[in-house]
């Protein structure tokens, strides 16, 4: 069964400036959320198939949202991240279950390639609560410009019943980064670490 | 000294489908976009403020037009419109005060208001639907700490009274406006809450054209 989505939210957020510094080009970051029923509030139920499909769909979905938001080809992506929200009726793990087994594939073919890890972040609450989206470098976890992380937020949910599901894609790292590391100009893409 | 000085662009659109009711045919497309500006006035009381207000108008004009190309919708398919102001802790709520005209008449504008603004100011109305746009832009403002929310509300872009399209629009850019900063705001709807059924004006039956009936 599709997720049954009442609500689809795309954000850009776009750093021009930071410290009195022209950041060239600006930094833009994506997050695209869905706030989904969940179709086992309220109960303990074994077999958690239905929410690893609805990962799998939302991954897709969410992905493309935020390359077209940026208006992007999907090779122009630079880091990514997701997260969930579980509304107070559900269970931690149903997070999980969307998030974990099948919403990375998609999303990684809305982004071209994706040797990393999608880093990820979960936790339960109420109406309004925000979620750290943490991000990293698609090819290469260890990119150190590219860690960062964006707040996710839907002002009227989760209600009890729902889950918000949040998928960020950026094409730039932090405004600016001088901290050193691994450069974006020395990805090997292979390993999904350097 | 230059008095537009934007460090970030924030912008959110949202498709709602339904809200516990049945699922709408249409979904409700909802936008708002955020510009974070340095505020040129902040920490001191300045007597003249008024050339920002002029500064701000190709701003206005700008982030309106960010805002429909996000939404992804012709001028024609917006009903609803909002505007708002998020002051940072070392400025003063009468900054925010400067976005009133700016603000208001770039989505005017852009909406295809087609009127006199002088004598829109004064009540003269001439009958008929003269453009569309032709109620107020209905705004909030505030002073607050960085990732504060702003609620802006939303009605009818021409006739203030349609009950179905009074609405609300969280707005909240995670970490501004800095206390030298202020976030201005604008907001725009394709239509009627969700699962709007508490009666009075309804858009289609708008008459008088005076921006408010």
């Amino acid at each position: 069964m599709p997720a049954d989505i009442r609500k689809l939210i795309v954000q850009v957020d776009e750093t021009r400036r930071e410290m009195g510094r022209d950041v060239n080009p600006p930094t833009r970051r994506a997050l695209a959320m869905a706030v989904i029923a969940n179709p086992f509030a309220g109960r303990y139920e074994e077999n958690l198939d239905a929410l690893i499909a609805i990962g799998e769909e939302l991954g897709a979905l969410l992905g493309d949202k935020c390359v077209q938001a940026l208006g992007i080809q999907p090779g122009q992506a630079h880091s990514y991240g997701k997260a969930a929200i579980v509304g107070e009726a559900g269970e931690l793990e149903h997070a999980a279950a969307i998030l974990h087994p099948k919403l990375g594939a998609p999303l990684r073919k809305a982004v071209e390639k994706g040797a990393a890890l999608v880093p990820s972040a979960k936790k339960q609450g109420g109406v309004g609560t925000a979620v750290d989206v943490p991000l990293g470098h698609k090819d290469a976890a260890f990119v150190r410009s590219h860690f960062d992380a964006i707040e996710a937020r839907v002002a009227d949910a989760p209600r009890a019943n729902e889950i918000v599901v949040a998928v960020a894609v950026t094409d730039s790292g932090r405004p600016l980064p001088r901290i050193g590391g691994l450069q974006v100009h020395e990805i090997q893409g292979v390993d999904g670490l350097r | 000294m230059n008095l537009i000085d934007i460090r970030r662009v924030f912008t959110q659109v949202e498709d709602i489908h339904h809200e516990g009711g049945p699922r709408a045919a249409q979904p409700l497309r909802r936008g708002a976009i955020a510009a974070v500006l340095t505020n040129p006035y902040a920490g001191r009381y300045e007597p003249d403020i008024l050339p920002m207000m002029e500064a701000l108008n190709p701003v206005g004009l700008d982030m309106a037009r960010r805002l429909l190309a996000a939404m992804a919708v012709p001028a024609e398919a917006i009903q609803g419109y909002g505007k708002g102001a998020i002051i940072g802790a070392a400025g003063e709520l009468e900054h925010g005060a400067l976005w009133h005209v700016p603000g208001g008449y770039a989505m005017r504008e852009l909406l295809g208001w087609k009127g006199d603004a002088a004598a829109y100011a004064k009540g003269i109305s001439s009958g008929g639907q003269s453009g569309n746009a032709l109620a107020i832009v209905p705004s909030t403002k505030k002073v607050g700490a960085p990732g504060t929310t702003l609620d802006v509300p939303l009605t009818h872009i021409n006739a203030s009274y349609v009950r179905s399209h009074f609405d609300a629009f969280e707005v909240r850019v995670p970490g501004a406006p800095k206390p030298d900063e202020m976030v201005l705001i604008l907001a725009m709807s394709c239509g009627a809450r969700v699962h709007a059924r508490v009666g009075g004006l309804a858009a289609d039956a708008i008459a008088k054209w005076d921006g408010q009936r």
